[in-house]
């Protein structure tokens, strides 16, 4: 057979052997479903926190994909981040319903209070489906109504600042 | 005997510390069982006490409430409503497709069986194939998520295509933003969901089925899943659906973050594990859809109401609504309002009604200075047009569309100029990208909204402005960017003070509306 320049390199040794093991134990469990790329990426999410660059090779490999197909679903959706979470979590609705109701003025206090924190992350998602008591959010994933600035201060009270 | 208090497990309950209130009072020796929600979401949480006058309702408990609660001290005061099936803000509603949220436990099929669930479906067992499509093509129902496409037409070609395998997909994708029906329906009853899609698979000959469920809902997918479960318990879903020898299955899939994978081809794409981009049309999904095979893909409330329309007979449905919206349609009351929540009507129900009657006007209490109707792509309209009936062809021959019946009340704080140049940062922000117009022009329709904003040469720039838009509307793919220009349009139409525009000037740019409303990918399209 021809061949038009140097074989591809063969992947890197993964930097952290044990993670490369789980992800691949992950992707060979989903990877019988329909459209298993999105429950693995998931799953991956929840069980290490993010998607590290280091997995996408295999992954790629256990579905018989190249590795750009699955960078690309990887960046193409919010959920799979691709660094690990900080320590407490904030996401504010910054949707339509939610502005009508003071988001804004919500999140501005609170990317103020925690910027440069590494602690604290200050993210934004466009509606939680709480429409009729905005401004919604999540803290560390728990769901609340009604978030005033001081709402906000009151229930991260314990937090590191 | 202990007495026996219902709590919502609905997660706008929870958002306002349902689970608290649940937690003290089983502390109280109470028998605590867990409804959806009744959709009276400015009164969550709303406990019922369990009396012989029917379930009484007590509004905004809070754990310290629970003594006065099981006391009566507070039975003479406001926040004891009575018994709440006789609460006028419900019994004025039409509920067909809600009747059962907030009324049984979300995963008791007992109590589904026995308020009417299954009947539908066992019904449609009896039918042939052809005579379960005609039945819902004899209702009229229309795709709830914003389309408005006859669900009988499109059940009827994916009958009619041979394949090995047909799918029914349900967009459960809900992401426009004052739309959570179908989110309340999951976690209320999602049974109702559940039967609609096998009477679906039935009618059409599929055997697998996916809800596709955005991951902003986990209470929802919760419930979902458990529910799923039962159904396969009890034979509803699995080998033989309820005996007949049908097989179905079905699976929850869960979305990662996408407004875009609202609309319906991205939400393939996405299923099948790609990226959520648009395809172009045709080929129809019904014909190839997920996987290349004939696929029904309708929304939440579409294949909701289908149980009550094979129970009942489709003419019964067909009986309600007006024109050519037959129904009812389940509205959203969002935003800043001060009665916020479901209000399930027969369409032709004025915008007035349910902004002002239902929903009370503002919750601040100032006056409405705007609402918008059918998600973020949908129009700013103000109070002049609030006598509009709520119905597809009415709203489109306003330059408005229903959408998924969200209806987002704005106070006059709003400033429309700002919310023009939100929706532009949002196509922005959550276009797939197949497409130039939706990909680049939403970022050009930021910076012109800008400089016309900021009084920098505007009159040549509302002339691009309106441009652009009819570029956006004319030559996008799908309805994310072919309907971005509806809300800007509007904003600039109704309040051009905003912009900093006379009157005349703007009506240069919104004399070219978007002339057809189609759907939105967040309120999940057909």
């Amino acid at each position: 057979m021809r061949q038009r320049g140097p074989s591809p390199a063969p992947a890197p040794a993964p930097a952290d052997p044990e993670r490369a093991a789980s992800v691949r134990s992950i992707a060979e469990q989903l990877a019988g479903v329909r459209g298993p790329l999105l429950p693995i990426l998931h799953e991956v999410v929840e069980t290490h926190g993010h998607v590290h660059d280091d997995d996408v090779p295999v992954i790629a490999e256990v579905l018989n994909l190249s590795r750009a197909d699955v960078l690309g679903v990887v960046s193409f959706y919010h959920d799979f981040r691709r660094t690990p979470p900080a320590t407490h979590r904030v996401a504010l609705c910054r949707a339509e319903a939610c502005q009508a109701r003071g988001a804004e003025a919500t999140y501005a206090a609170a990317s103020d209070r925690w910027a440069g924190s590494t602690e604290v992350e200050v993210g934004e998602v466009f509606c939680l489906g709480n429409c009729a008591l905005g401004p919604s959010g999540t803290l560390d994933g728990t769901l609340h109504a009604r978030l005033t600035p001081d709402r906000l201060d009151a229930l991260t009270e314990e937090w590191v600042r | 005997m202990s007495p026996v208090a219902w709590v919502p497990c609905d997660a706008a309950a929870l958002s306002v510390g349902a689970d608290a209130v649940a937690a003290a009072l089983e502390a109280a020796g109470v028998t605590v069982r867990r409804n959806g929600s009744r959709g009276m979401l400015w009164l969550e949480p709303l406990v019922e006490l369990e009396t012989d006058r029917g379930r009484v309702g007590y509004a905004n408990v809070e754990p310290g409430d629970v003594d006065a609660v099981l006391s009566g001290a507070l039975d003479d005061g406001d926040r004891c409503v009575g018994v709440v099936d006789e609460h006028p803000w419900l019994a004025r509603q039409h509920r067909v497709s809600f009747t059962r949220v907030g009324v049984t436990e979300p995963t008791d099929l007992a109590a589904y069986r026995a308020h009417g669930g299954l009947a539908g479906l066992e019904r449609a067992l009896t039918l042939t194939d052809e005579q379960v499509v005609a039945e819902v093509t004899e209702s009229g129902l229309r795709g709830r998520g914003g389309a408005g496409f006859p669900a009988g037409i499109k059940w009827d070609t994916v009958r009619k295509a041979s394949a090995d395998v047909k799918f029914v997909c349900c967009n459960a994708d809900e992401g426009d933003s004052g739309t959570f029906a179908d989110r309340m329906l999951i976690e209320g009853d999602p049974f109702t969901l559940i039967e609609g899609m096998t009477i679906a698979a039935v009618a059409v000959g599929a055997t697998e089925g996916f809800v596709y469920l955005r991951s902003e809902y986990p209470h929802a997918i919760r419930t979902l899943r458990r529910a799923i479960d039962i159904a396969y318990a009890h034979g509803v879903l699995g080998g033989s659906v309820l005996g007949s020898g049908h097989r179905f299955d079905l699976d929850v899939r869960v979305g990662a973050g996408a407004y875009i994978c609202g609309e319906e081809t991205s939400m393939l794409d996405s299923l099948e594990g790609k990226r959520g981009e648009v395809r172009a049309k045709p080929p129809i999904p019904a014909l190839q859809g997920l996987f290349g095979q004939p696929t029904v893909v309708n929304n939440v409330l579409t294949l909701s109401a289908v149980p009550m329309v094979l129970a009942d007979g489709g003419a019964a449905y067909a009986a309600l609504g007006t024109g050519r919206s037959r129904g009812t349609q389940v509205f959203q009351l969002g935003g800043n309002v001060a009665h916020g929540g479901i209000v399930e009507a027969d369409f032709g129900i004025s915008l007035r009604e349910l902004v002002e009657d239902f929903g009370g006007g503002t919750a601040s209490g100032r006056p409405v200075k705007a609402v918008q109707v059918g998600g973020p792509l949908g129009a700013y309209l103000p109070p002049a047009k609030f006598d509009l009936p709520m119905d597809y062809e009415a709203f489109a021959a306003a330059d408005a569309m229903v959408g998924h019946g969200g209806i987002v009340v704005f106070d006059d704080s709003m400033d429309a100029g700002a919310m023009a140049r939100f929706a532009m940062e949002f196509c922005a922000k959550e276009s797939c990208g197949k497409c130039t117009p939706c990909r680049v022009g939403s970022t050009r329709g930021v910076e012109v909204i800008d400089r016309i904003r900021a009084g920098t040469q505007r009159e040549a720039n509302l002339v691009l402005l309106d441009d652009l838009c009819t570029t956006m509307t004319k030559g996008s793919l799908c309805a994310m960017g072919g309907l971005t220009p509806m809300p800007v349009r509007s904003a600039l139409e109704h309040f051009p003070e905003d912009f900093g525009v006379e009157p005349a000037a703007a009506e240069a740019v919104t004399d070219d509306m978007p002339e057809s409303a189609t759907s939105t990918p967040g309120g999940a399209r057909p």
